[in-house]
C-alpha cells in the first residue's frame, strides 16, 4: 500500500509529529518548573515560578490530548497497540498528571496542606515526564505485535534503554524549566536559574548522547536509516546542529541573554525529534507497523485535514496571544 | 485467578468509574460557565456590583472544578486506547475524527482563554475580558456537541459501511455526526447541565438566605437559579420523553429494561412504578404498576401492544435491574425539580420567595441532586446500550484490550484511591468557597476581605503574582457613581 510521499497518511503523521513537538515545546518547560520547584524558597519564590505557568499550562496540555486523540483518529491501530503495551507507565502519567494539574489551583485553596500540593506538583510532574519518556524508550525498541493487537507482557517496557530515555526526558525538561524561568524572571531568582540551566545544558547534551549511541545498536533498521550512503549525508545535519545550538547555548548564557537559552534549548528538543523521526518513520509503531498499515481509511483522514487546516493555525494564533498578555517578567508591576 | 471475562469486568468497572468520576465536573462547569457569561454581561450592561460580586465568587469555584474537569479528562481521552483497544482500531475511523474535532474546536478554545478568563482581568480590556469568558462557555458547549454526537453514533450509528479488517469506514459524516439518537441527547443533556447548575447555585443561595435573609448577593443567585429551574425542569421532562420514544425506536431493547418489561403485552402495557427486577427469572417481582400506561406513554395508544425482552436472544439482553432503577432515580429526581421550580413560582408570585424558609430548605436540600440524576441518566443509557460498545454491532467483550487483569485490576484500585483523594479534596474546598458568604463590596469591604483571605499574591487563589486583586482591578475601572450597595427596590 505503499503510496507517494504527500499522501495523507504522510501529512498525518506530520501533523501529529508537529502535535508531539507542540507539546513537549510546552508542557515541557511548564512539567520542567514541577521538577525543578523543590530547588526554590517555599513563600513568593515559588509563588513566582507557579504564577509565570498558571495561565497557559492547561493549553499547553491540551497538545497531549491531541497528540493522544489524533493517534488514535488517524492511526487507529497504532493507538490500539501502543496503549495497551506502554498501559502502566501510561496509567502513570495520567495519574501523575492529576496531581500537578490540580495542585495549581489546590495550594492556593488550602494554606495548611501547601506544602503537601507543592509536593505533589513536583512529584506529579517528575512522574509523569519519566512515564512520557519509558514510553518513548520503550517504543523505540520495538514492542510485539501479533495481527492487530500487542502480544507481549505488561513489563515489556522496562529496560535499562527505557529508563535512560525516561531519566534523559527528566532532565530535559528541566532544562526547559530553567530556560523559561530565565526568561520569566528577574534578580536572585534569574540568577539561580541561570546556574542551574548551565548545569543541566551539560547534563541534557550528556544524555542525548548517550540515548543516540545508544539508538542505532537496539536494531539493525535504526542503523540502517542513519548510517546507510548516502543518507548519511542528510542525517549527519542532524548532529552537527546539535553541536551548533548547544554552542549558541553556553554562549548566550554566559552572556546574559533572558531569550536566546530557551529558545536554544527548544531547538535541542527540535533535533532530537528529527532525529527520533529518522530513525522511525515510515513506522508508526516502530519496526512493526507503517504508517500506511496503520492509517484511518481516507475519508476518516481528509475529514479531518480539513479542520486541522483551518484550526490549528487559529489556535495557535489564540495561543499566542494568550502567551502574549501574560508576556514580560512575572511579578514586576504592582506587586509588593 | 483471573480470566480473560475478569479483565473485560475490570476494564468496564474502571471505564465506568472514571468517566462518572469526569462527567460530574462538566455537568457543573457547563452550566457554571454560562452563568458566569451571563453574570459578567449584566455587569456590565447594569454595573451593579452585586453582578461583580457574584462573578467573582462564582469563578473561584468554577476555577477549581474546571481544573479538574480537565484533568479527569485527559484521563478519558486515553482510556478508549488502553482499555478499549479492539474498540480504538474498529470505531477509530469513525469515533476518533469527531474527538479530534473536540479538541481542535473546543478544547483548545477553553483551555486558550480560560487563563485571560481567571487571571487576566487588568490585563485586557472589559471587553476582552468579556469576550474571552464568552469563548470559555461556549468552548464547552461545542465539546458537549462533538462528545455527544461520538456518544450517540455508538448508540444508534449511521453513515458507515465496514471494511474487510473489521473496521467501520465512514460513508456520510453528516449522518455520523447528526445521527438518529444525537439531536435528543444533546438537548437532554446540556439541559441537564443548566438544570445541575442551576440547583447548585440555588442551595447555595438558599443556604445563605437560612442564615441572613438580607444578603443581596444571595438574593440575587437564588432568584436566578431558581428562575431557571422553573423553566428549565418542565423542558426536561418533555425532552426526556422525547428522547424515550427516540430510543423506543432505535433501541428497544433499553426501552424494555427501562420499563422492567420482560414479558410481551400484546394488548397495552403496564407502567411498573416500583418492583424488583429478577434478570435470572426475567421477570420484575413485587410490582406496582399502572395499566396500560407504558403504552400510553410510549405508543399514546392505551392498547398497542408492546414487545418484552422475552422476545430476544438472552445474549442480547442488558443488565436490566441497573437500568430499571437508574432510570427511576433520575425521572423521581425530574419531578422533584419540577416540584421546586413550581413551589419557587408560588412562593415568588405571593412576594415569599426571599423569605420562605421552607422554600430554602428544600432547595438547599436539591443542591446535589442535579449530579445524581445526570450520573443515572448516563448509568442508564450505557448499561442498557449493553452488551454492545457500538450497538447491535460490536459487543462489549470484544471490545476490550489483551490487557491481564492484575494489571487492570491494580490500576482501578490506584484510581479509586486517587480520585477519591484528589477529587475529594478539591470538592471539600469548593464547598469551603460556598460556605463562605458572597459579601457585595463596597471599596472598603473589598480590602477587608482580601486581607482575611492572607493570599498576597494570587488574591482571589486565581490571579497570578502581577496582577493585583482581580475585582480590585476591575472595581477600580468601575469609577464612582454605580451602585456600590444595593438599591432600596432589591431589598
Ligand atoms: C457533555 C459533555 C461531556 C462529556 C459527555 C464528556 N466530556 Fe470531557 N469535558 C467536557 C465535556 C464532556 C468539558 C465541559 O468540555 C470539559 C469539562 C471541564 C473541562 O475542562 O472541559 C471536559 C474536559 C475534557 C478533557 C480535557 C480538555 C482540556 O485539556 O482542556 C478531555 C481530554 C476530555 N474531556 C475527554 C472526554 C472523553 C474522552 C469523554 C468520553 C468518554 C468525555 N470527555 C466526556
Ligand atoms: C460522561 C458521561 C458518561 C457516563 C457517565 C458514562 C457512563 C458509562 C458507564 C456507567 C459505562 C459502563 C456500562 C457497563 O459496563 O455496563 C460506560 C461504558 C462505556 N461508555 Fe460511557 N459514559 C459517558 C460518556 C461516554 C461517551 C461520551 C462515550 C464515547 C464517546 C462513552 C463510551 C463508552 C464505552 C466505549 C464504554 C465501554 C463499554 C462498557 O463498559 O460497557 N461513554 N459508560
Ligand atoms: C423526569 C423526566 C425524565 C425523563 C423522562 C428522562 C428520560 C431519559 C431517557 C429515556 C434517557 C436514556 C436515553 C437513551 O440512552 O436512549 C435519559 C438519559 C439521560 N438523562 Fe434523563 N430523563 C428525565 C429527567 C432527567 C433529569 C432531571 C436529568 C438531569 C438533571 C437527566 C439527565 C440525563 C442524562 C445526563 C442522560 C444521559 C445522556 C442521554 O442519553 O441523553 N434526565 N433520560
Amino acid at each position: 500500500m505503499m503510496t507517494g510521499f504527500f499522501d495523507l497518511p504522510t501529512i498525518w503523521a506530520f501533523v501529529i509529529a508537529f502535535a508531539v513537538f507542540a507539546y513537549v515545546v510546552m508542557d515541557g518547560f511548564d512539567l520542567g518548573l514541577g521538577i525543578l520547584f523543590p530547588a526554590f524558597a517555599p513563600g513568593p519564590q515559588r509563588d513566582r515560578v507557579m504564577n509565570s505557568v498558571a495561565p497557559v499550562w492547561d493549553g499547553n496540555e491540551t497538545w497531549l490530548v491531541l497528540g493522544g486523540g489524533g493517534l488514535m483518529a488517524a492511526f487507529p491501530l497504532a493507538y490500539a497497540i501502543i496503549l495497551p503495551a506502554l498501559y502502566a507507565p501510561i496509567i502513570a502519567m495520567l495519574l501523575a498528571l492529576i496531581f500537578r494539574g490540580v495542585a495549581f489551583e489546590f495550594r492556593w485553596r488550602d494554606a495548611r496542606h501547601r506544602r503537601a500540593w507543592d509536593f505533589a506538583f513536583t512529584a506529579g510532574s517528575i512522574v509523569a515526564t519519566l512515564a512520557q519518556g519509558i514510553t518513548l524508550g520503550a517504543l523505540l525498541q520495538g514492542i510485539a505485535v501479533e495481527g492487530r493487537s500487542y502480544a507481549g507482557g505488561w513489563w515489556d517496557w522496562l529496560t535499562p534503554f527505557s529508563l535512560l530515555v525516561g531519566v534523559s526526558l527528566v532532565i530535559g525538561y528541566a532544562l526547559l524549566g530553567a530556560t523559561w524561568l530565565v526568561m520569566k524572571t528577574d534578580g536572585v531568582l534569574q540568577l539561580q536559574c541561570r546556574s542551574l540551566a548551565l548545569r543541566l545544558g551539560i547534563a541534557t547534551l550528556v544524555c542525548m548522547a548517550a540515548v543516540s549511541a545508544a539508538t542505532p545498536f537496539l536494531s539493525g533498521a535504526y542503523y540502517e536509516a542513519w548510517f546507510a550512503w548516502p543518507r548519511v549525508l542528510f542525517t549527519a545535519q542532524v548532529p552537527l546542529l546539535v553541536l551548533i545550538c548547544s554552542a549558541a547555548f553556553f554562549y548566550s548564557l554566559k552572556r546574559d541573554h533572558d531569550y536566546t537559552p530557551f529558545l536554544m534549548a527548544l531547538a535541542l528538543f527540535a533535533l532530537g525529534l528529527a532525529g527520533l523521526g529518522v530513525s522511525i518513520f515510515p513506522h508508526v509503531v516502530p519496526q512493526a507497523v507503517t504508517i500506511w498499515e496503520a492509517a484511518a481509511p481516507a475519508a476518516s483522514l481528509g475529514f479531518m485535514l480539513v479542520g486541522a487546516a483551518v484550526l490549528i493555525p487559529i489556535i495557535l494564533g489564540y495561543t499566542a496571544y494568550a502567551y502574549w498578555v501574560f508576556r514580560g517578567k512575572t511579578g514586576h508591576e504592582g506587586y509588593h | 485467578m483471573f480470566d480473560q471475562a475478569d479483565a473485560v469486568l475490570l476494564a468496564r468497572i474502571q471505564f465506568a468509574f472514571t468517566v462518572s468520576f469526569h462527567f460530574i465536573f462538566p455537568a457543573f462547569s457547563i452550566g457554571l460557565a454560562s452563568y458566569l457569561a451571563v453574570l459578567e454581561a449584566l455587569w456590565l450592561k447594569t454595573g451593579r456590583t452585586v453582578y461583580l460580586t457574584l462573578f467573582k465568587y462564582w469563578l473561584k469555584i468554577f476555577a477549581l472544578a474546571f481544573g479538574m474537569g480537565v484533568v479527569s479528562g485527559i484521563v478519558m481521552s486515553y482510556q478508549f486506547g488502553t482499555n478499549w483497544s479492539v474498540f480504538s482500531d474498529k470505531a477509530g475511523p469513525v469515533i476518533g475524527p469527531l474527538m479530534a474535532y473536540e479538541v481542535m474546536t473546543a478544547f483548545f478554545l477553553e483551555a486558550g482563554f480560560l487563563g485571560v478568563m481567571l487571571f487576566g482581568m487588568n490585563r485586557v480590556g472589559r471587553g476582552l475580558h468579556f469576550a474571552a469568558t464568552l469563548m470559555v462557555a461556549i468552548g464547552t458547549f461545542i465539546s458537549a456537541f462533538w462528545i455527544l454526537s461520538a456518544n450517540s453514533w455508538m448508540q444508534t450509528p449511521a453513515g458507515f459501511s465496514i471494511n474487510e479488517v473489521g473496521q467501520f469506514v465512514p460513508e456520510s459524516w453528516l449522518e455520523i455526526i447528526f445521527n438518529p439518537s444525537f439531536p435528543y441527547r444533546l438537548a437532554h443533556t446540556v439541559l441537564a447541565a443548566y438544570l445541575t447548575t442551576a440547583l447548585v447555585v440555588g442551595a447555595v443561595g438558599a443556604w445563605h438566605l437560612l442564615r441572613d435573609r438580607r444578603n443581596e448577593a444571595a438574593r440575587v443567585m437564588f432568584s436566578m437559579a431558581t428562575g431557571l429551574v422553573m423553566v428549565a425542569a418542565p423542558i426536561q421532562i418533555f425532552a426526556g420523553d422525547m428522547h424515550g420514544l427516540n430510543t423506543l425506536e432505535h433501541q428497544p431493547a433499553k426501552v424494555m429494561a427501562m420499563e422492567g418489561h420482560f414479558e410481551s403485552h400484546p394488548d397495552g402495557a403496564p407502567l411498573i412504578l416500583f418492583g424488583i427486577p429478577d434478570q435470572e427469572a426475567g421477570e420484575v417481582r413485587h410490582q406496582i404498576a399502572i395499566p396500560k400506561a407504558s403504552s400510553l406513554i410510549l405508543k399514546h395508544d392505551p392498547d398497542a401492544p408492546l414487545d418484552g425482552l422475552e422476545t430476544l436472544p438472552r445474549e442480547d439482553w442488558p443488565y436490566v435491574p441497573i437500568v430499571f432503577w437508574s432510570f427511576r432515580i433520575m425521572v423521581g429526581l425530574g419531578f422533584l425539580m419540577l416540584a421546586l421550580g413550581g413551589f419557587a413560582l408560588v412562593q415568588r408570585l405571593r412576594g415569599r420567595l426571599h423569605s420562605s424558609r421552607a422554600l430554602h430548605r428544600f432547595a438547599l436540600a436539591m443542591g446535589p441532586s442535579g449530579f445524581v440524576a445526570v450520573i443515572a441518566g448516563w448509568v442508564t443509557t450505557e448499561v442498557g446500550r449493553q452488551p454492545f460498545t457500538v450497538y447491535g454491532l460490536l459487543r462489549t467483550a470484544q471490545s476490550a484490550s489483551p490487557l491481564e487483569a492484575p494489571a487492570v485490576a491494580t490500576s482501578l484500585l490506584i484510581f479509586i484511591l486517587v480520585y477519591f483523594i484528589v477529587f475529594g479534596s478539591g470538592t471539600l474546598y469548593i464547598l469551603k468557597l460556598m460556605h463562605k458568604a458572597p459579601q457585595t463590596a463596597t471599596p472598603d469591604q473589598t480590602r477587608d476581605d482580601e486581607t482575611e483571605e492572607h493570599q498576597p499574591v494570587r488574591a482571589a487563589g486565581i490571579t497570578p503574582a502581577p496582577a493585583v486583586h482581580a475585582g480590585r482591578a476591575i472595581g477600580s475601572r468601575h469609577g464612582p457613581g454605580t451602585h456600590a450597595s444595593p438599591t432600596r427596590e432589591e431589598r
